[in-house]
């Protein structure tokens, strides 16, 4: 046994729960990340992580019932079956990060409190403070670390994963680069799991993490993964335009009474108070009386994008509009909204309680990600889900083969066999739409369900047979050759080019972020998205010349920069080219061209191949809905079974 | 060493002017132990710029004041939220995270100067960026975990009132950013990584070690945590100089808990000592 070894890429949510779970089964892991596994990304999330639980569960919330919200959430896109299963274990996972010390906020009994969230009538979202994705991080942080001073787990922190390794037609190890030394090497592995997360940085500017630039996913595509749905890309409606990152602001404030507005005088430059309420556009008010500023996130996000792009009403000219509670009591608005009026304060250095917060909708999260299958598991309809709620409707449909198999080798394996997929970085359960809190979730779930099929794989699969130790050197050596020659090409540009935007990779970087921004996320049409090729391929051969400022053998990050673009340039067509092939709207992909959802044509799965020249060929396959019936979008009507969920977008009637 | 800052949100301050230009200072170096050296470069300020965005600026637009091409100022950042802690860098003399250090609030007048160093208890890994892995190797050495049977279904955790809740997430809101560290003065520079285990540890792992203790099932760990915190680097060390409290972003009450540490480790040195 210990002649084998897994690779795990990526220290989020998804990699250390992948990591522990592996490590506990004993197989040594050597787990990778840009930077320590502790800064990682997860650390971002503020709102919660979803789950049945006792309480929701006497009110007639069950696993079913979280089930059933997650796939319409997504607008029936995902494959229905990993869906069941992650909302069966929620529960189960929940209890294990309690185990491990996550300080989750308690009732006055000391049980664990819960709160209301999108997309749910129960409450079913757990939460620490105001930073569950850090104390959860925290938590899998240190049960790693343990891990580690047990010698079950070696960390290669700032390591970059750049490509991996393939023999006799699996996956075989990486290639990584040491990102202080500049050092690169192969890594042997009989599996490799990919939890790289999410590619906000494709857009410039996100409210993701620096480094979630999408490169490691993208690097595992042009190697020949199939990436899926590249086209769901999540925008959030309410986000502070910053310099450097678009920071989350969360609807609570719309919802305690913020008032969305622009002036209607194009390009007044006067302060916002001086500026006279008929002179002042309440241009949700106006266009939705019923809901006005609490419509649903999706609306809202394409009225606040069409009054500043298309119409170029934007407080100041720029991509920007009021959020404002400053017409509120400021003690009312410490009390209720204190935590996130000082993100504003800390960020903005203005008092939100008297000065209107500026607000711009912001990409946020990928549902698309590398294409991963599942073997489906053998639940029967007579032997309900563990702890299902007796009386409520059965939890599964008729025929048996619900679910996923636990510990099929398979789960969450992308094509490439041996190289698995968990966390944002897969496609797997959030379909055209994520609910919020739902995607920590998927993150531990992948760790601790799929990190068994990982540990099958390596013992009975081809692993079993040939350990990775004993293979030969040369597909390791040629992998290294490759990377290495693309970074010498990269430096000697140094030398060779002049300082000049058209190539310059930060230059490059933004420029597309911006084209992205524009074309790829809340609106999109047929021509734009065309034109916007047009643009990637430009790009593309502007890259191919760039010039670097930097040819330092230690610590170069410009390097690391400057490679990355490459990736993202590569993914940026995927997403373009899946958002032109999808001619409807579901879910956060909306077409004016194709208002409407299309199931006929379009209940599918995009599947994007690379081809050599880094371009991409998409197809649309099947995907297994065999559990509910996709339901007509009926915008609220009371008969409808999804009507509660649905009454919101009763106003949506009125857009496109 | 670097003099204590509160970084609670400011009093009105002076306005800034619009389209200025600001000077950054920033003390740079090729890589570990080598010479370092000041490299001045002004950049533009769009409205809400941060250290951070300046720094990008910088990296796509690498000439100095004099009109020198050089390479990007490499430094280190994640979340740009200030809760992963990565940005951690003395500006204007004082440690604090660079991605939530406004430029209005620092320099809001045309040519005003901001410095920019990195931190000086951490070895530089280039120019801005240090390495701090000796924070978290010493989480290893007080066990800062909680020793669970694995990651399979076991039930659900202990029950825990309230207020104890309260207490372990201020605690556990700590980013390992090092901000109390390069505040303290007996926290030093230690290179090489033998001498982590005998080295101070910092008011950050005594917090931690307050934070583990406290977990019904991380008191498990406890003897073991106090024993390596009585030994040399251990909370003896500490001068009870408070720096480190008033530097701390999340306001962890760090004396409180080295205090608290203080009298365990008291505790069971007397209990090991009747022990035999
Ligand atoms: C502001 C914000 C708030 C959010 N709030 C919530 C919430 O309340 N609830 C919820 O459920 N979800 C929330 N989300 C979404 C959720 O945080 C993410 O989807 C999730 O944390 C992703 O985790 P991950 O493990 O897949 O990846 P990440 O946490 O992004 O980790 C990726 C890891 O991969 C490593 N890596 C990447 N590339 C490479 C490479 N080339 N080489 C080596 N290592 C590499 C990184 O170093 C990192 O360790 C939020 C997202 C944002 C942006
Ligand atoms: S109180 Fe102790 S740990 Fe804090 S700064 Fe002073 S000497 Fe350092
Ligand atoms: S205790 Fe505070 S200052 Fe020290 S590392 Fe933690 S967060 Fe930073
Ligand atoms: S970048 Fe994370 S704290 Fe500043």
């Amino acid at each position: 046994m210990s002649q084998h070894r897994v690779i795990v890429v990526g220290g989020g949510l998804a990699g250390l729960a992948a990591a522990a779970r592996v490590a506990e089964a004993g197989l040594p892991v050597d787990l990778f990340s840009l930077v320590p596994v502790k800064r990682s990304h997860s650390v971002c999330a503020q709102g919660g992580i979803n789950a049945c639980n006792e309480v929701a569960r006497q009110q007639g919330y069950s696993e079913y019932e979280h089930f059933d919200e997650t796939i319409y959430g997504g607008d029936f896109l995902a494959d229905q079956h990993p869906v069941l299963e992650m909302a069966n274990m929620a529960p189960r996972i929940i209890d294990l990060l309690d185990r491990m010390g996550v300080p989750f906020n308690r009732t006055s009994e000391g049980q664990r409190d819960l709160r209301l969230f999108g997309g749910s009538l129960f409450k079913r979202t757990h939460f620490a403070g105001a930073t569950t994705g850090q104390q959860l991080l925290y938590a899998l942080d240190e049960q790693v670390r343990r891990g580690e001073s047990e010698g079950k787990i070696t960390k290669y922190e700032f390591w970059e994963f750049l490509w991996p390794v393939q023999h006799d037609g699996r996956c075989v190890g990486i290639v990584a680069q040491d990102m202080r030394t500049m050092q690169i090497r192969a890594f042997r592995a009989d599996a490799v799991v990919m939890a790289t997360g999410g590619c906000g940085l494709v857009f410039g500017k996100s409210t993701n993490s620096i480094i979630c630039t999408g490169a490691a996913a993208a690097r595992c595509y042009q190697a020949g993964v199939w990436y899926a749905n590249p086209e769901m890309i999540q925008v959030h409606p309410t986000a502070i335009p910053g310099a450097d990152k678009l920071r989350l602001m969360s609807e609570s404030a719309r919802g305690e009474g913020g008032r969305v507005w622009v002036p209607r005088k194009k390009g007044d430059s006067r302060p916002p108070h001086d500026i006279p309420e008929p002179e002042r556009w309440y241009f949700l008010e106006e266009k939705y009386p019923a809901y006005g500023n609490i419509v649903p996130r999706d609306i809202a996000t394409r009225e606040i994008f069409d009054v500043c792009v298309n119409q170029g009403m934007g407080v100041d000219g720029k991509n920007q509009v009021y959020l404002d509670l400053s017409h509120m009591d400021a003690d009312y608005l410490t009390r209720k909204l204190g935590g996130i009026l000082e993100i504003y304060e800390k960020f903005v250095g203005e008092d939100p309680r008297h000065v209107p917060m500026k607000i711009f909708p912001a990409v946020h999260y990928s549902m698309g990600g590398l294409w991963t299958q599942y073997v489906k598991g053998s639940y029967a309809p007579a032997a309900p889900l563990p702890k299902h709620k007796s009386g409520a409707r059965p939890p599964l449909g008729a025929e048996p083969g619900q679910g996923m198999q636990p510990g099929a080798p398979t789960n969450m394996m992308t094509n490439m066999p041996g190289l698995y997929a968990f966390g944002e970085v897969n496609f797997a359960y959030h379909g055209a739409n994520r609910l919020g809190a739902n995607a920590l979730l998927s993150c531990i779930f992948d760790g601790v369900f799929c990190g068994q099929s990982v540990v099958n794989f390596v013992r009975d699969g081809a692993p079993g047979k040939a350990p990775a130790a004993g293979l030969p050197a040369g597909p390791y050596d040629q992998v290294v050759q490759g990377e290495s020659d693309k970074v010498a090409r990269l430096l000697s540009s140094v030398s060779k080019g002049a300082a000049d935007p058209a190539t310059n990779p930060y230059i490059i970087g933004m420029e597309l972020g911006e084209e992205m921004t524009a074309a790829c996320t809340v609106v999109r049409t047929g021509p734009r998205l065309e034109q916007c090729l047009r643009k990637i391929a430009d790009f593309r051969q502007r890259y191919a010349a760039a010039v670097l400022a930097d040819d330092a053998a230690w610590s170069n990050q410009a390097l690391g920069y400057a490679r990355a673009v490459g990736d993202m340039i590569a993914l940026a067509e995927a997403i373009a080219k899946g958002a032109l092939t999808r001619c409807e709207s579901r879910g956060a992909h909306y077409r004016t061209d194709f208002p409407e959802r299309d199931d006929a044509r379009f209940m599918k799965t995009t599947v994007a191949r690379c081809d050599a020249a880094g371009g991409s060929s998409l197809t649309l396959e099947p995907i297994d809905a065999s559990l509910i019936a996709p339901t007509a979008r009926t915008y609220g009507k009371k008969d409808d079974a999804h009507g509660k969920k649905d009454a919101p977008k009763a106003a949506m009637a009125g857009v496109s | 060493m670097t003099s204590p800052t509160d970084n609670a949100p400011h009093a009105p301050r002076r306005a800034a002017t619009p389209g200025r230009s600001v000077i950054f200072r920033i003390l740079r170096a090729d890589g570990p132990g080598g010479a370092q050296r000041w490299e001045e470069f002004k950049v533009p300020i769009p409205a809400g710029a941060n250290v951070i965005s300046c720094l990008q600026w910088i990296a796509a637009n690498p000439v100095t004041t004099s009109g020198q091409r050089t390479t990007p100022v490499a430094w280190d950042s994640g979340c740009l939220e200030e809760v992963c802690g990565a940005c951690t860098m003395v500006i204007n003399g004082k440690v604090r995270q660079s991605c939530s250090c406004l430029i209005d609030e620092y320099a809001p007048g045309e040519g005003d100067v901001i410095t920019l160093e990195p931190m000086s208890k951490f070895p530089v890994v280039r120019d801005l960026w240090v390495d701090r892995s000796r924070m978290f190797h010493t989480l290893q050495r007080i066990k800062a975990w909680v020793p669970i049977d694995g990651t399979y279904d076991l039930g659900p955790g202990p029950a825990e009132r309230p207020a104890d809740q309260e207490t372990r997430y201020v605690l556990s809101t700590c980013m390992t950013c090092g901000c109390c560290l390069e505040a303290c003065p007996q926290y030093k520079l230690e290179r090489d990584p033998e001498n982590f285990d005998t080295a101070f540890v910092g008011a950050a792992a005594l917090s931690q070690a307050r934070l583990f203790n406290a977990h019904k099932t991380g008191r498990d760990l406890k003897p073991d945590r106090l024993e390596a915190l009585m030994g040399p680097g251990g909370v003896n060390d500490c001068g009870n100089a408070q720096n480190c409290v008033q530097v701390c972003p999340k306001h962890i009450p760090l004396t409180e808990s080295i205090a608290a540490i203080g009298r365990a480790v008291t505790i069971h040195a007397f209990a090991r000592f009747f022990r035999g």
